[in-house]
């Protein structure tokens, strides 16, 4: 095995026990990157040199004995995290020159854990996709199979992971933006509760959904970036002052007694049958270990990717707003007026599927609209809101499959936005309820694709999620594999 | 056919928080552009709002001093439209849940008083300044006023002339300032007003299409820009023309108003909540709390003044017009135990001397306590009043207290009869002739004789004193 194979947990221990070097993980992060980059192309942008220097810090760090979890292990950022001094596009023409002045928190509290980081990672434009297909830098490829995506919009935060070019790594998840990659890569994805992450530094798609996640090897590395984190954030006004428990204390306790809702809304026709059969397996599996299965129902969930997809455009026409030329990124030079320098810069400098959500969100939110659409879509996200406060009262956890599907072909769905869209179609809710989820490995087509299983639970009971998650993959006896590159 | 104005004004006032509403940059003016921002004001990818504590207090205190109801939860909402100015595309005001509503104020007119409604009161953040190059087609943003408070204060269409709209803005500006929450200058646009009008025929009760004015930076054109914009509809609906509905620039030079957009160039601004901030909770202990801090106001302290000092309705409406002035007069008056000489030397000299070089009373060189002290000293006779009033440009010029001015220039009054006798008696001598003509009957001239005695005295005589002396020495005695 070489190092860059290995989990958070793995490469901590080899550490503290100083068998490794910061350095040594990192060069054998670098080598692969060299290696298959040319294949997936996770990166937008590579950190190589500031890497080395911070492996250098850590091994100084822990030479010193100041070791946290995390010191050392480097981690990919998805590039919609503001980096002070990297640039960080959105996967967008409009920000491709643009440098953050300020860390984002979570790029903050990952520094000062001593993580390493080593690039800004591919993304669907402004996080606005499922296939990392819209991206002004290119596609970024399934590591398993390179003819298909590795979903979206994190997919390259996913493949990073899965191809080992990175030990973990940050997403972000508006409507399913880090489960329904993890599933199709074959990761660990959490998306937390909104509030519990702060929000500071992540550039903004639909501001009420969007939570940064992490991907992981293993749900154990998933406790220990959640344990990083997670936490209140006097920048972001929506995140929430409540304590966070130590996630890692959640991975050995069992799941005996437990109830799990198997939400009947959820099992419907068009979904892969091999998703079905992995998903009565995972049954089995639960319930092997002394858990009750559950029908329960979700009676709104028909209503989610409507309602999902007039208050995600709307929030999203005026966060995009800011987009204009005038103070930085990309501005198209040969306006006569301030008019026309507006319309070519934007029209030049979003891609076609922004552009399509910046529209529908305008429309929605224009008057004589805004009762029938915008305040009509809030008022039925509070009824899903309702579905799953009422849902657990009845179980602890619920299972849905991540995605309808595993990975589909580069192109197949890019000239069918509804296509496209229908690929969050388990993964939405949960961002309009504003719970977790966690996507975790359930199994592999046979032809050899990764098949994902989403887990949900109540408002800040990330550690219920990782005490399932984690019972589950140390049970389910899934066979061992890696991406053949 | 007589028509009838409607009007009703929206202002905007600048809030005197040090820092901005939604990140911890200084509000201060007349620093290097742009160096009070920070990626929050400069609206950069990835930032987030958070409230100013402060901001919100402020707003609930005009909220108090002007009768509205303030709302338990009030929320922020996004106000899109596209400005260079404008950094993040969108200003955050408050729509559809503002902090304050239903409130008044009281305005005097003509002796009378009209109560003008208050729809509401809400918070929000001011926009950055372009700076437009003269030289090269290029314009610059200072994004240093970017995020400095506002508070927008909507009235109901109560007032029914430009006098009313005059004396209304005039009230809220006076309240805004005495409550120490705006600086209330209107030149530098930290209280700025917009006004919608209309008119209709008298005894009509549906309103009439109505214009919107903006660009008046006084209270004066605000005034004018009312009276033009009143008269044009009037003249308009009178020719049979119709009003249309439009926003115009009021123009000072030419003392005309101009259309600025039409109806169909109307924005749309796409309110909606704004998702990045909580909803603002206020319970009744923290307006409790808020209103302990409130000053006396200047309606409350007008009526007080009459009561308690017996002045004129007149003079307490000026010395109560600011906060610092109306205390300078009380400590006069309560000094002196003279509050209508007090009123009389503000009114008069004071203001007088302070406005020739536009000077407030904050600046003023006489310290309460000097004042109070010559008007002791005309009270025992001391000085005179014309003395009194040599002595106080000496004290406004030198900044030294009136005891001080008498002994370095010996101008305490004579009093001594011994010393206006014999003074008395020097004018009689030298003017026999007059002294004749006097006692032949021709009293008008004994006002010459005054004259000559004071002028013997150089004016240190006391009056009333060489009044009585001269009279019985002319008789005779």
């Amino acid at each position: 095995m070489e190092l860059n194979q290995l989990t958070i947990h793995e490469l901590h221990e080899l550490i503290t026990k100083r068998e490794v070097s910061s350095t040594q993980i990192v060069q054998s992060v670098f080598k692969r990157i060299e290696t298959v980059e040319k294949d997936i192309h996770s990166y937008v942008t590579l950190m190589k040199e500031r890497a080395f220097a911070a492996a250098a810090d850590a091994d100084k760090r822990i030479r010193e004995g100041d070791i946290t979890p995390m010191t050392g292990i480097p981690v990919a950022l998805k590039d919609v995290l503001c980096t002070k001094g990297i640039r960080t596009t959105c996967g967008s023409r409009i920000l491709h020159n643009y440098i953050p002045p300020y860390d984002a928190t979570v790029v903050e509290k990952l520094k000062a854990a001593g993580a390493v980081f080593t690039g800004k990672v591919n993304m669907d434009e402004f996080a606005m996709g499922s296939s990392t297909e819209t991206s002004c830098f290119g596609i970024t490829r399934n590591p398993w199979d390179l003819k298909r995506i590795p979903g979206g919009s994190s997919g390259g935060s996913a493949a990073a992971v899965a191809a080992d070019e990175c030990i973990a790594s940050l997403g972000s998840d508006t409507g399913g933006s880090i489960r329904q990659p993890a599933a199709l890569c074959g990761v660990v994805g959490m998306k937390p509760t909104y509030g519990r992450v702060s929000r500071f530094g992540l550039v903004a798609f639909a501001s009420s959904l969007d939570q940064i996640g992490p991907f992981t090897k293993d749900v154990e590395d998933c406790a220990i970036m959640m344990n990083v984190i997670a936490g209140y954030d006097s920048r972001d006004s929506t995140s929430v002052p409540l304590d966070v428990p130590d996630y890692t204390a959640f991975l050995s306790r069992g799941i005996d007694g437990w109830t799990v809702g198997i939400p009947r809304e959820y099992f419907i026709e068009g979904i892969d049958p091999e998703v079905m059969e992995a998903m009565k397996s995972t049954i089995a599996v639960i319930e092997g270990l002394g858990a009750k299965c559950v029908e329960i129902s979700l009676p709104h969930t028909g209503y989610c990717l409507a309602v999902y997809y007039i208050i995600a455009p709307a929030e999203a026409s005026s966060n995009l707003a800011r987009y204009d030329g005038v103070k930085y990124g990309f501005r198209a030079g040969d306006g006569r007026d301030l008019l026309e320098m507006y319309k070519k810069t934007r029209s030049a400098g979003f891609g076609a599927e922004v552009k399509r959500r910046i529209m529908i969100g305008t429309y929605a939110l224009s008057s004589g609209y805004y009762d029938a659409y915008y305040k009509k879509a809030s008022q039925v996200r509070g009824l899903i809101k309702g579905d799953f406060e009422k849902a657990f009262t009845q179980c602890d956890v619920i299972l849905t499959p991540t995605s309808p599907t595993p990975a589909f072909t580069i192109g197949e769905k890019m000239d069918d936005p509804l296509q496209m869209y229908l690929s969050d179609i388990f993964t939405i809710s949960a961002n309009l309820a504003g719970i977790p989820g966690i996507s975790v490995p359930c199994g592999f087509t046979r032809r050899g694709l990764p098949i994902g299983a989403q887990f949900l639970a109540g408002h800040f009971e990330e550690g219920k999620l990782i005490q399932m998650a984690s019972a589950y993959e140390k049970n389910a006896n899934l066979e061992k594999r890696r991406p053949n590159l | 056919m007589e028509y009838e104005p409607i009007i009703g004004l929206e202002v905007h006032a600048q809030l005197l928080t040090k820092s901005k509403i939604f990140c911890g940059c200084s509000t201060q003016f007349g620093v290097e552009p742009n160096s009070h921002t920070c990626p929050v004001c400069m609206g950069m990818p990835g930032v987030l709002p958070v409230l100013n504590k402060k901001v919100v207090e402020y707003t609930m205190k005009m909220a108090l001093a002007t009768h509205c109801r303030i709302n338990e939860v009030c929320n922020f909402a996004r106000k899109n439209y596209f400005y260079p100015d404008l950094p993040k595309g969108y200003q955050i005001s408050q729509y559809a849940s503002p902090l304050a509503e239903h409130g008044y104020v009281d305005i005097e007119l003509n002796g009378g008083r009209k109560k003008i409604g208050i729809t509401r009161i809400h918070m929000e953040e001011d926009a950055g300044k372009l700076l437009h190059d003269e030289h090269t087609p290029s314009s610059y943003v200072d994004m240093n006023r970017t995020g400095v408070p506002l508070i927008e204060i909507v009235s109901e269409p109560d007032m029914r002339s430009a006098e009313e709209a005059t004396a209304y803005l005039k009230r809220l500006h006076e309240i805004l300032v005495y409550l120490e929450i705006c600086d209330g200058n209107m030149e530098e646009g930290s209280f700025r007003c917009d006004a919608n009008v209309s008119i209709r025929l008298k005894g009509e009760t549906a309103f009439g299409t109505r214009t919107e004015l903006k660009n008046m930076n006084s209270f004066r054109n605000v005034q004018r820009a009312l009276e033009y914009e009143i008269r044009r509809q009037e003249y308009l609906l009178a020719s049979g023309g119709e009003v249309v509905q439009e926003t115009k620039l009021w123009d000072d030079a030419q003392g005309a108003t101009y259309s600025m957009r039409g109806k169909e160039e109307a924005h749309d601004y796409r309110y909606f909540p704004d998702p990045d901030l909580v909803p603002v909770v206020i319970d009744g202990r923290w307006i409790e709390e808020v209103r302990e801090t409130l000053p006396e106001l200047p309606l409350e302290k007008r009526e007080r003044f009459i009561q308690e000092y017996q002045i004129p309705p007149y003079d307490a409406g000026v010395l109560t017009s600011s906060r610092v002035l109306a205390d300078y007069f009380e400590e006069v008056a309560k000094l002196s135990g003279k509050p209508k000489a007090a009123s009389n030397w503000i009114m008069g000299e004071i203001l007088r001397f302070l406005n020739e070089e536009k000077r407030d009373i904050t600046s003023c060189p006489i310290l309460p306590q000097s004042l109070s002290e010559l008007i002791q000293l005309i009270e025992d006779g001391t000085i005179s009043g014309k003395m009194a009033k040599d002595i106080f440009e000496d004290m406004y010029t030198t900044g030294k207290g009136p005891q001080q001015i008498i002994e370095e220039k010996g101008l305490v009054q004579i009093t001594d009869e011994e010393i206006l006798k014999k003074a008395i008696e020097e004018v009689l001598a030298a003017n026999p002739v007059q002294a004749e003509q006097y006692r032949g009957g021709k009293e008008k001239i004994f006002g010459y004789f005054v004259g000559q005695v004071m002028k013997v005295t150089r004016g240190k005589a006391n009056p009333a004193l060489v009044n009585d002396l001269l009279k019985k020495m002319l008789a005779g005695s």
